[in-house]
């Protein structure tokens, strides 16, 4: 194991802390909501399958990659926009601030 | 790996970037008032990403990526236009596309790296494509179910648990052997395979009541497995935005364990969901009151304090627009309306909060259970409309019950309660409710949305 490794599994536990402290102050109100931006959020493993298609290294990793990007990018489009509806069905019925 | 070019720096500085505004956008959505912005830094930083990543001084072609791009945004556009209904299996299949975008990669990656993957890498690299498997077959399945096109009924047979747990057991024997021998390079094939067989038979056993719980931990999964993914491209930006979203599925996954009274290890092996074959024997004929359309309108006007609880039953039927014409009408002649939210309500976390906000219901109107469950004792009326399990009372008293220790609405505790419902049919659980039988509770036997409909007529034909 090198020092990168250790760099990213410190990153790694970083991060679930943060998620988890986040999350936790989300309302159950917008759980739905929540679930679609996270869905959106990790379709950022679009730039790992954007790399691969472009480097060419072999067909078949091409190939896998570019219905990885497809399959990633539908959810950063449909999720951000899914999302985006519902929230703006959210209305109190106090008069906004 | 590549040394750093100077484009690579400024593409880890993007991810930086990317990475803060990731978690500014889970942060907004902690309110409803600030949720929209989350939107905005999520999509700012996602274009930043795509666009910094395209820096990449490995990039040689540019041509395969922009027909990927045109092509996904293709389809993402019809599946952000879903109607709120179908809000659930529109999140599992997105689970699946994500679980699959993943899987891909990572085989792709093993074989451009073969026989030389060392140990550390082989084991996230198995890793990833395990849960990436099996979110993606266990997604589609639960997409299918929710979708109707496969049955909602929990599909069983002998010694299931075994076959699943032999099946993992043979995809991470076969990893760990790789990791020891990486010049087996078959053997990742079938690990692929076996994950992709175990997500399906995961997710079969399944029923719809349990698909809050499923939907949560195939998103905790796909989370993870995309931080796998981090590990294997030591991308950061990944691995957060996977850490980020494989502890929000895996906090939903424990809400949601927590609200059907199931442990969290109960639903982590995936034992949840084996509703148990309910003695539907005694079939004896209980009285019970039943009410018209004019008799509950009646009663509904001459109260101050009315409770709605709605379940799926309500999603079904499509009646919310019909709840909200009653919510206006109600709140018009000054009875209080509320609404009792029960975490599993519905198909997934929060799906009752979006049909109701879609159909313009304020949401401060909307109230968790454990904030609403003190308030039914001075509650006039509690109507119920679509829910069942999440509402009956022997959760609460009768130890024998499956559901015993569930907690629930006490909606019995309210001066009236009144049942929307298509007839005495048991819920999906099959486990018969009391509170069908108490003196104060009213059938109203119908379909949801023509008997709201028929109530709100009365209501205002009645002025």
């Amino acid at each position: 194991m090198n020092s990168t490794l250790i760099d990213s599994l410190f990153i790694f536990m970083l991060a679930c802390f943060i998620g988890f402290e986040v999350i936790r102050h989300v309302s159950p109100l917008l759980h739905t909501p929540l679930m679609s931006l996270t869905n959106a959020l990790d379709a950022i493993a679009v730039v790992g399958a954007i790399v691969m298609v472009g480097e060419r290294k072999s067909e078949f990793a091409t190939v896998l990659g570019v219905i990885a990007i497809v399959a990633a990018t539908s959810n950063v489009v449909g999720g951000f926009f899914i999302t985006d509806r519902m929230l703006k069905m959210f209305k109190s019925s106090r008069p906004t601030k | 790996m590549n040394e750093f070019a100077g484009s690579q720096h400024v593409i880890e500085f993007i991810y930086l970037v990317a990475s803060a505004l990731f978690i500014l956008s889970l942060k907004w959505m902690s309110s409803p008032a600030t949720a929209r912005h989350g939107i905005w830094a999520g999509e700012i930083g996602m274009v930043l990403a795509i666009a910094g990543t395209l820096l990449h001084h490995g990039i040689v072609d540019y041509k395969w990526i922009a027909v990927g791009l045109v092509l996904g945004s293709g389809i993402g556009i019809p599946l952000g236009m879903v109607q709120m209904t179908a809000v659930p299996q529109r999140t599992a299949l997105s689970h699946a596309f994500g679980a699959l975008c993943v899987t891909l990669v990572g085989t792709a990656e093993f074989y451009l790296r073969t026989p030389n993957v060392p140990k550390f890498m082989m084991s996230v690299l198995s890793m990833e494509v395990i849960l990436g498997g099996l979110t993606f077959t266990g997604s589609l399945m639960a997409a299918g179910k929710l979708q109707e096109i496969l049955p909602q009924r929990p599909i069983t047979y002998k010694g299931q648990n075994l076959v699943n747990f032999l099946l993992f057991g043979v995809a991470v024997a076969s990893a760990v052997y790789l990791v020891v021998h990486p010049e087996a390079k078959q053997l990742f094939s079938l690990i692929v395979g076996v994950s992709l067989l175990f997500g399906v038979l995961l997710v079969i056993p399944i029923g719809g009541a349990d698909m809050p719980t499923v939907i949560s931990l195939l998103n905790g999964y796909a989370g993870l497995s995309a931080a796998a993914m981090g590990f294997v491209l030591q991308n950061k930006l990944l691995i957060i935005a996977g850490a980020l979203d494989g502890s929000s599925g895996l906090i939903l996954s424990v809400i949601m364990s927590k609200a059907m009274n199931r442990s969290f290890t109960n639903v982590l092996f995936g034992a949840f969901g084996q509703v148990q074959a309910a003695a539907a024997g005694a079939e004896e004929a209980r009285p019970v009151h039943s009410a018209t359309a004019e008799e509950a309108a009646a009663i509904l006007s001459a109260a101050n304090k009315v409770v709605i609880v709605p379940g799926y039953g309500m999603a079904v039927a499509q009646a919310q627009h019909k709840v909200r014409e009653l919510y206006d009408i109600l709140t018009k002649k000054g009875v209080d309306v509320r609404f009792a939210i029960h975490p599993v309500a519905g198909r997934m976390p929060g799906h009752m909060n979006v049909l109701l906000a879609e159909a313009d219901i304020p949401y401060d109107r909307l109230i968790e259970m454990d904030e609403i469950n003190g308030d039914f004792p001075q509650t006039d009326v509690a109507l119920v409309i679509g829910a069942n399990d999440v509402t009956n009372p022997a959760a609460r008293s009768d130890s024998t019950s499956p559901i015993f220790g569930m907690p629930i609405l006490d909606v019995d505790k309210a001066h009236t309660v009144m049942v929307i419902k298509r007839g005495m049919s048991p819920g999906f659980a099959g486990i018969d409710n009391p509170l069908y039988y108490l003196p104060n509770t009213l059938m109203l036997f119908g379909d949801a949305k023509q008997f709201v409909g028929a109530i709100v007529r009365e209501l205002s034909g009645g002025h």
